[in-house]
């Protein structure tokens, strides 16, 4: 336990001295005010590496983002414009996709949300082949997300041999065209279907981790279980129904394979990353698409902030 | 002794506690079957589509492209021939290797770069620790697209453009932070007294990894392991921008299904099958750490 939390306190008001003056410390003492790059050249490679590959490509794209810049015009580079943001703002293409990465996170994080908090509690009883729903409703999560996509395309959605038309076949019920008629809600129930057992994992291990006395203490006080759930499992649950929405939120507002599966982006379902891909693919704009890789990540940006938060939490907690 | 003493009111205690807890239990077991069939049929409802994926993969064309759906037609291994290129001759097997190449040598350097990280992370962490922790979280919340451009063109002018090798060096940086976190979580359930024992032997940094630190945490690095495999074999965006046709891997192979080619149902789905397949193994093997890799360390 001090030894996680005690060495960068110690270490920073003692660090030069204390090493030569005091021969005698502890064992442990010695050991982890042994400061300088020994410490620190573990941790070097991991860190060059993802700056390199993480930090500078944003570098770029930002300044990019600022330069006119069409790979079909090289004589046109130049530097200093604020027209992509203005585009990205100003095309009712761009704003409309804007709108459906906002409308298609939101709705498929609170879903899902709400129904892996369902299925956790039920998961969360005692009955029989526990063990075995769980892994059923781990599934969905397990198939490659383009091979999901393309079932729920071809295998469910479509009009003429899709599961949903055969099903309403037996029931005597229309064919619809699902993906031509509902492009919207078609994308977001396949990715309800996918995000779903993720947040019921997050959230059955929550509910795992309620402390078991303060349960038992409630219990012998009386409590109902409706006032258990409210007064002790929804407290403790709250962080991780934040991280579920949170990390949820930044998957979903990434999401790439789906689209680019399902409608290609048309039919008013393109994304932003669709968007950017395509600006980057087809049109060769690669100002623009900086610009509008730059508008996602101030998107990501806001909800990381509230993510880290949550996670330092947990994480302070843990290691308390 | 204590009931002996004072038989009558502990004894009326313990009947009205008894009877409480029995009406509780009763009523939780009830409570219990409900929820067990609640929780069996949406379980089954999710599950579903994958079994109808399975099963359709196991159908001829004809079959599996009826209205209503026919359940129990014949099975058949042709969509899987017809996906290994029986009739047109394009053998998935390329992009599938393509696909090992990137997740499992990824894989690898991510866990070599990640061992030595957690463990100035957390068994002599260095000063500021956490901020080093939540740098590497955060570059995993920078959308794929905020450095895919750079990317792109970097590969464009060095002649990287199609080359497995800059996709696998691009998976590695996608999972380290993952996996720093992940290793980290598992260096810091160890006991620190082994490493003090270590270090009186005179065991280096090197070899207190090799041979205290590794053996301990073998499970974790499996777990980690696999959940990195996972979201390299999964990769579609940059997979799609950085490759086209030498280093294709398996998920760009697959959106050559995206469009439809008349009866071609139980090949879709056998490809999807296929290609899942990996996943699904690594998946179910790594079930129990699955939601540790999954918020990034920060639930076990």
């Amino acid at each position: 336990m001090a030894t996680t939390t005690a060495p960068p306190l110690e270490s920073a008001t003692t660090r030069p001295s204390k090493k030569d003056k005091e021969p005698k410390a502890s064992f442990s003492d010695r050991w982890l005010n042994k400061q300088g790059w020994a410490r620190r050249v573990p941790l070097l490679p991991a860190l060059v590496f993802i700056i390199i590959l993480t930090q500078i490509p944003f570098l770029a794209t930002l300044i990019i983002s600022f330069m006119n810049w069409q790979a079909n015009y090289p004589n046109e580079i130049a530097f200093g414009t604020l027209n992509n943001y203005v585009t990205v703002f100003t095309d009712p293409a761009l704003r409309s996709s804007v709108f459906f990465t906002v409308l298609l996170t939101v709705t498929v994080v609170i879903v899902s949300l709400a129904l892996g908090l369902g299925i956790a509690l039920l998961l969360n009883r005692n009955f029989f082949g526990r063990g075995a729903v769980r892994t059923m409703m781990i599934t969905p999560f397990l198939v490659v997300p383009v091979a999901a996509a393309l079932l729920w395309k071809h295998a469910i959605y479509n009009p003429v041999y899709g599961l949903l038309n055969g099903i309403l076949t037996w029931l005597g019920g229309p064919q619809p065209d699902w993906i031509t008629d509902f492009p919207r809600l078609a994308i977001e129930v396949q990715l309800i279907w996918y995000w779903t057992p993720f947040m019921t994992l997050i959230l059955l291990a929550g509910l795992q981790s309620r402390p078991g006395d303060i349960l038992e203490a409630a219990a012998v006080d009386g409590a109902n279980s409706w006032q258990t759930f409210a007064n002790i499992t929804m407290p403790h649950m709250r962080r991780y129904l934040e991280l579920g929405g949170l990390l949820g939120s930044i998957y979903v507002l990434q999401t790439f394979d789906t689209v680019f599966v399902m409608t290609a982006g048309s039919l008013g379902t393109a994304n932003l990353p669709y968007t950017v891909y395509e600006t980057l693919y087809s049109a060769q704009d690669y100002g623009l698409a900086s610009a509008q890789g730059v508008v996602v990540v101030v998107f990501s940006i806001a909800i990381a902030t509230f993510l880290l938060r949550t996670v330092s939490t947990l994480f302070s907690e843990e290691t308390r | 002794m204590t009931t002996a003493l004072a038989p009558a009111p502990s004894k009326l205690a313990a009947q009205r506690k008894r009877s409480s807890a029995e009406g509780r239990r009763l009523g939780s077991r009830r409570g219990n079957i409900v929820a067990g069939i609640a929780a069996w049929a949406i379980g089954i409802l999710f599950v579903f589509p994958v079994f109808y994926m399975v099963l359709t993969s196991l159908h001829s064309e004809v079959n599996a492209s009826t209205n209503p759906p026919s359940f129990f037609a014949p099975l058949t291994l042709d969509g899987y021939r017809e996906f290994f290129g029986a009739s047109s001759g394009a053998s998935p097997w390329p992009p599938l290797i393509n696909s090992a190449i990137a997740s499992i040598f990824s894989t690898i350097i991510v866990i070599l770069l990640a061992i030595p990280a957690a463990y100035a992370l957390s068994v002599r962490p260095i000063k500021k620790w956490t901020d080093a922790m939540f740098f590497f979280l955060s570059t995993k919340m920078l959308p794929a697209v905020a450095g895919l451009l750079p990317l792109y063109i970097f590969a464009k002018y060095l002649g990287l453009l199609d080359n497995i090798n800059y996709l696998l060096i691009l998976y590695t940086a996608m999972n380290l932070p993952i996996a720093v976190w992940m290793m980290r979580s598992f260096l810091a359930d160890i006991p620190v007294e082994l490493f003090e024992a270590a270090a009186l032997d005179g065991a280096g940094l090197i070899r207190t990894l090799r041979s205290v630190i590794v053996p301990i945490i073998s499970p974790g690095i499996a777990a980690t392991s696999l959940i990195c495999f996972i979201f390299a074999w999964n990769e579609l965006l940059l997979a799609n921008t950085l490759t086209s046709v030498i280093a294709q891997t398996a998920p760009v192979f697959l959106t050559s299904f995206v469009t439809s080619q008349g009866l071609f149902l139980a090949k879709v789905c056998a490809a999807a099958t296929a290609v899942s397949l990996p996943v699904l193994i690594a998946g179910f093997a790594a079930q129990d750490k699955l939601v540790q890799g999954l918020s990034l360390g920060a639930v076990k």
